[in-house]
């Protein structure tokens, strides 16, 4: 299952490395949305995965190991953190389309000189 | 102690007030009184440290390393009172330079959430809670730069966003990565595990993934361009606070992880490190000389800046380190305090480009005297307190037989002598040139232009006076870092 997980962690950088570096600011967003989506399930899976045991039930012995609960808990509050973060970002680019009317970053050069 | 959240409670509350208010001009005197209490609570906080010791609070009863523990130590309480001053000049400055009407007024709101989460990286001391206050700030900070929507803000604000959110992610995935290899998350653990077994765990992979993230806040050599493209665009109040604030978390963060648990392999990293922070001190410093707007001139000078603190980081004995908040410290306040003139210069000229300016050394001999002590306190004059951050670097460099990024040190001394003796020439000693009025707004200077300026520059010059004892402050932070067994023990008792 780690293997699994792990091919598409790579898998999910690969197009999200690829995606930050197109020319649309809005293939660039999506991208984000990929690499964000990588990194929490590299943050999910960093502690092992335990098959079919939950974290904790109240009252009742589980025997063998537990799941972490923790890798848990960090990844809900980044995929909170990282819908606030696109969420701001689409919304900075529908106003900068509605100002200039450009999605293309090269003409994002009048800042730089 | 509850006090210990005191720096992150009392933006909170401001925060809610200011939610739900209408006047502006209330707000102003509000957050006037908010940053005026923040400079009360750590003042009280930092004479805590050095009386009673290094402050922790469990929050939630939650003892360490389960719960998220919020720790003062020596280095945290000076960075808590740097800030709280940048926050008072800033709030006061806030007055003539924050328009009245609506979305401007919003500023105060987004302002509180940025010294909270300013404050929150200073005293957490679980490493995801860092990541979480990084991202308060974050999102503040994307607001804040885009107040207004200009073209241009919303362009450097895309820049801007872009990098730092790429940060973000990188720190994420390191922390992923450290929390695998060693199960916990909480600061002093991780230190006492980390230094128990240096060889025996992988975490290089963790290690330059943080050194990235923080790198990219820290805006240092190769990955500074958002700084350049997006400070300038913003109105002058917040890419004075961000000058003061932001990238000195970075740098701050860069310091904590590398003193307390990335202690594998030093001398890779420290050498590493020393790389960096020359060629961040040299191109940020040549760039800077190409400029003539002077928030941008300022803006790569902070970049040459950032150079100093990290090569403090990179000598690594108790002197360089101890240089190295010294600088922070006096760069804190020296740069906020030029951005501010070079606003007030603005406000009078109508313009931030050096070649349309001049004659202000006649027509306001005080602003010259105001920006003066900060130019000559970067340039490092004594008895100023520039020169003594410099040459507590400059000993530990030559002490630790570090040539190479001395010299690269001293180079850059000069590119910031030239800097400001640019903006110094241009600006206040040459005369009013031709076709250009004299004072094209009619601004007349209130003494909510000069006051923040004041403060500052005062603080530069005690920083200078009394140079020895604000040094003793920081060789204690520097020992308490470098030996970091009193902060591992208090927090996991």
């Amino acid at each position: 299952m780690e293997i699994t997980l792990a091919i598409l962690i790579g898998l999910l950088y690969a197009v999200g490395a690829y995606m930050i570096l197109r020319r649309s600011i809005l293939k660039f967003i999506i991208g984000i949305i990929f690499l964000s989506n990588a990194t929490n399930l590299l943050v999910f899976i960093s502690s092992g995965i335990v098959a079919g045991k939950p974290v904790f039930v109240k009252g009742a012995r589980i025997d063998g190991p537990l799941a972490d609960p923790l890798p848990q808990a960090l990844v809900l509050t980044a995929i909170v953190i990282g819908l606030g973060i696109v969420v701001f970002s689409l919304a900075l680019k529908y106003k900068f389309f509605s100002e200039t009317g450009t999605d293309d970053l090269d003409q994002l050069k009048k800042t730089d000189e | 102690m509850i006090t210990t959240a005191l720096p992150i409670l009392v933006p909170f509350v401001f925060i809610i007030v200011f939610l739900f208010l209408r006047s502006s001009r209330l707000t102003q005197w509000l957050s006037l009184f908010g940053s005026s209490i923040l400079v009360v609570v750590s003042v009280y906080l930092y004479s805590r440290v050095t009386s009673i010791g290094i402050q922790v609070l469990h929050v939630g009863g939650w003892k360490a390393p389960f719960g998220i523990s919020l720790v003062i130590d020596h280095l945290s309480g000076i960075m808590l009172l740097a800030t709280s001053v940048i926050v008072l000049s800033i709030s006061v400055y806030s007055f003539s330079y924050i328009e009245k009407q609506f979305p401007f007024s919003r500023f105060y709101l987004f302002f509180f959430a940025l010294i909270m989460g300013v404050n929150g990286a200073f005293i957490t001391g679980d490493i995801f809670n860092l990541y979480v206050w990084f991202e308060v700030i974050l999102m503040s900070s994307f607001v804040l730069i885009t107040l207004g929507s200009k073209k241009a803000q919303l362009e450097g604000g895309i820049k801007y966003m872009a990098l730092n959110i790429f940060g973000s992610l990188l720190f994420l995935a390191g922390l992923g990565l450290l929390y695998g290899q060693t199960g916990t998350l909480n600061m002093a653990h991780l230190a006492a595990i980390l230094r128990e077994e240096q060889h025996a765990l992988q975490v290089n992979p963790a290690t330059i993934l943080f050194f990235v993230a923080f790198g990219i806040k820290a805006a240092v050599f190769p990955l500074f361009f958002w700084l350049p493209a997006s400070y300038h665009t913003a109105n002058i109040t917040i890419t004075s606070l961000f000058s003061g604030l932001l990238t000195k978390v970075g740098v701050y963060a860069l310091i904590r992880v590398f003193t307390l648990f990335f202690v594998q392999d030093q001398h890779f990293w420290h050498n590493l490190i020393l790389i960096i922070a020359g060629l961040t001190m040299l191109v940020g410093g040549l760039a800077a000389t190409s400029q003539y707007e002077t928030r941008k001139i300022l803006s790569y000078h902070i970049i040459s800046q950032i150079g100093y603190m990290i090569m403090g980081l990179g000598i690594f004995t108790p002197l360089a380190v101890a240089g190295a908040i010294f600088f922070m410290v006096h760069n804190m306040v020296a740069k906020t305090n030029t951005f501010l003139i070079s606003g007030v210069i603005s406000r009078l000229k109508g313009t931030y480009q050096l070649k349309e300016v001049g004659g202000l050394f006649i027509q306001n001999p005080l602003l010259a005297i105001l920006f003066i002590i900060p130019a000559l306190s970067l340039a490092g004059f004594p008895p100023l307190s520039g020169f003594f951050a410099k040459f507590i670097l400059f000993k530990s460099g030559i002490e630790n037989h570090n040539y190479l990024i001395t010299a690269a040190a001293l180079l850059t001394a000069m590119l910031t002598l030239y800097s400001m003796t640019k903006i110094w020439i241009e600006a206040f000693l040459k005369k009013q040139p031709d076709g250009t009025e004299a004072n094209p707004a009619q601004n007349k200077l209130s003494v909510f232009d000069i006051l923040p300026s004041a403060i500052l520059g005062l603080i530069s010059v005690a920083m200078g006076v009394f140079a020895g004892n604000f040094f003793g402050m920081c060789l204690e932070a520097a020992n308490n870092l470098i030996n970091p067994v009193l902060y591992i023990e208090t927090m996991l008792q």
